[in-house]
């Protein structure tokens, strides 16, 4: 796998919820050869540190890679100021992405917050068998819900305060969906709290599950060695990589 | 076409161009965007005799013009580096620098000792880490113990040894004098200054070891102000690092005394920065009507 870095322009640009905005980017070398659960490190102007965004949709046909990322800091503040017909400064395609099943499996997606966006691409490898269950702080940061329902993923929507679907965490969703009938796979992207339920929930089931993990990060390629986490591998703890042995990992390996 | 070749401590550089420890690993990684052969060298990522796991994450924070790392010397340790990194590297015709630390006097003996038979073409000889609890830094802020450093791993190696100095220190060239006497062949500076950032929403330092190395343009001037004091101080050569991220930057780097220059942080925003650096030198070479770009070292004209 190679990556390239270099400038591409941004052909639409959306703001799906109070700060939060959506880009397609037209970017041929990323889009032919990029993996759902893979990302992208964006440069913001004037900034030292590119910002990690994963890849919410690539659409091989168009030359597009579609990014939906939250302002979290002033970098992403930066990046937001972006418009149509500007450049955006990009490094990748980089990281390890989400297994890709044959389509038949059954495959249930859990996004909580701005962990959901990565998962819109894997739901649509799988499209009707696959489960979508995405959670939001309240109604009004809900995105991408219809995105997940266009691709024919049976869509189920958690709130934490109840203001839409579900009064309560994915988790809870996540226990129903396990008792209505099997899974081959979970897949799943959001805080570390919601990873650990979804981990342990999935445990007990018997279901192998695939977590997107994220941490502050430096080169994005694996030569910094700044965005650690740990892992259980051959039985022993250690210190791997969000970039380059991630950001997608076992569930089982990780240490929560 | 101006010469571009630069010599340090015997060891040839095909341009004085040098990725900076810690910045760009064993090499592989950003050998899958240009060949590494386009570099004058590599400085590997810090290597100490057994493997370490490094700090806690957040090992990283945004600072103005700059970053702060505290990784901690994560590295497979000596023997691993030989077996799956040494055979990549070998092939490569870049000059080869191992960054070599230690918690012990004997720990920085030892390394030296092991990599004695490799194609390694030089030591870079880190006192200066601010991240690790023991060692690091600890050897590098007297000039009794830099010293003591040095000439305890000169009886362990042939190689050529660079020691990279810390700029958190009193007088930085009192170090380098004393590590000039103790045998060294050449220095290398500045490592990171100390630095803090706090998340003011939760109290809380960013980084998880508290305080780490500050990188990146805001430091330069400072780079540049002690390599200008430590080249007119000692004989042997200088390597000056700290913030370079255009080409006019290692020029000025360059007429401060340096005979080479490292580039570390700006790899993170622009990986490219090395080549661009490099082809900017030769066409500022070639209008400046200079033919070798060892007439420019030292060269700044002090008020």
């Amino acid at each position: 796998m190679s990556y390239i870095q270099s400038l591409f322009p941004i052909t639409a640009k959306k703001e799906l919820a109070p700060g939060i905005f959506d880009y397609t980017v037209y970017c041929p070398p990323i889009a032919s050869q990029a993996a759902a659960g893979q990302f992208v490190h964006i440069r913001a102007d004037g900034f030292t540190l590119r910002r990690p965004i994963s890849l919410c949709q690539i659409d091989r046909q168009r030359q597009t890679i579609r990014l939906v990322f939250e302002v979290r800091g002033g970098g992403t503040q930066e990046m937001s100021h972006l418009s149509v017909g500007d450049s955006m400064d990009i490094l990748g395609p980089l990281g390890n992405g989400f297994p890709l099943l044959s389509p038949e499996n059954k495959v249930i997606v859990v996004g909580g917050g701005i962990g959901v966006p990565p998962m819109v691409e894997t739901a649509a490898h799988y499209g009707k068998n696959a489960t979508a269950i995405i959670g939001f702080r309240n109604s009004q940061a809900v995105i991408l819900k219809s995105d997940f329902e266009s691709l024919g993923c049976d869509t189920r929507l958690a709130t934490d305060d109840g203001s839409a679907g579900y009064h309560g965490f994915v988790s809870g969703l996540l226990k129903e969906r396990l008792e209505q009938g099997p899974a081959d796979l979970i897949c799943a992207c959001g805080p570390m709290p919601m990873l650990k339920s979804v981990v342990s929930i999935a445990q007990q089931a018997n279901v192998p599950t695939k977590v997107s993990l994220e941490e502050r990060m430096g080169c994005g390629v694996g030569a910094c060695l700044v965005c650690a986490c740990r892992t259980v591998r051959d039985g022993k703890e250690i210190f791997t990589h969000v970039c380059k042995d991630g950001p997608v990992f076992d569930g089982d390996e990780v240490v929560f | 076409m101006a010469k571009l070749g630069v010599n340090i401590a015997g060891v040839s550089f095909k341009n004085p161009v040098i990725t900076a420890s810690g910045c760009c690993g064993f090499g592989r990684e950003y050998d899958k965007m240009y060949p590494m052969e386009k570099l004058g060298g590599i400085s590997l990522k810090g290597m100490t005799i057994r493997e370490r796991q490094g700090n806690p994450p957040p090992r990283i924070a945004e600072t103005p013009k700059g970053m702060l790392n505290s990784v901690g010397l994560q590295n497979p340790g000596v023997e691993a580096f030989l077996q799956n990194d040494m055979p990549f590297l070998e092939k490569r015709d870049t000059v080869l620098i191992a960054n070599v630390a230690g918690s012990t006097l004997e720990d920085y003996c030892a390394i030296a000792e092991r990599l004695d038979s490799s194609k390694i073409d030089m030591l870079e000889v880190n006192i200066s880490c601010p991240n690790v609890k023991e060692g690091g830094v600890a050897f590098g802020t007297s000039c009794a113990s830099a010293g003591n450093v040095v000439s305890h791993m000169r009886r362990y190696t042939t190689k050529p040894m660079m020691v990279k100095l810390s700029p958190n220190v009193t007088d930085i060239v009192s170090i380098a004098k004393a590590v000039q006497d103790a045998g060294a062949d050449a220095v290398s500076l500045i490592n990171t200054l100390l630095g803090m950032r706090i998340d003011i929403a939760t109290r809380r330092p960013i980084l998880h070891n508290n305080v780490g190395g500050l990188s990146g343009p805001a430091v330069f001037p400072v780079a540049v102000r002690m390599v200008w004091q430590v080249a007119s101080q000692v004989s042997i050569p200088v390597v000056g690092m700290g913030g370079i991220e255009k080409w006019q930057d290692a020029v000025e780097m360059m007429m401060a005394g340096a005979r080479a220059v490292q580039i570390g942080a700006a790899l993170f925003y622009d990986p490219y920065v090395p080549l661009k650096v490099i082809e900017g030198i030769d066409q500022w070479l070639d209008q400046q009507g200079v033919r070798d770009i060892n007439e420019i070292v030292g060269t700044v004209k002090p008020w």
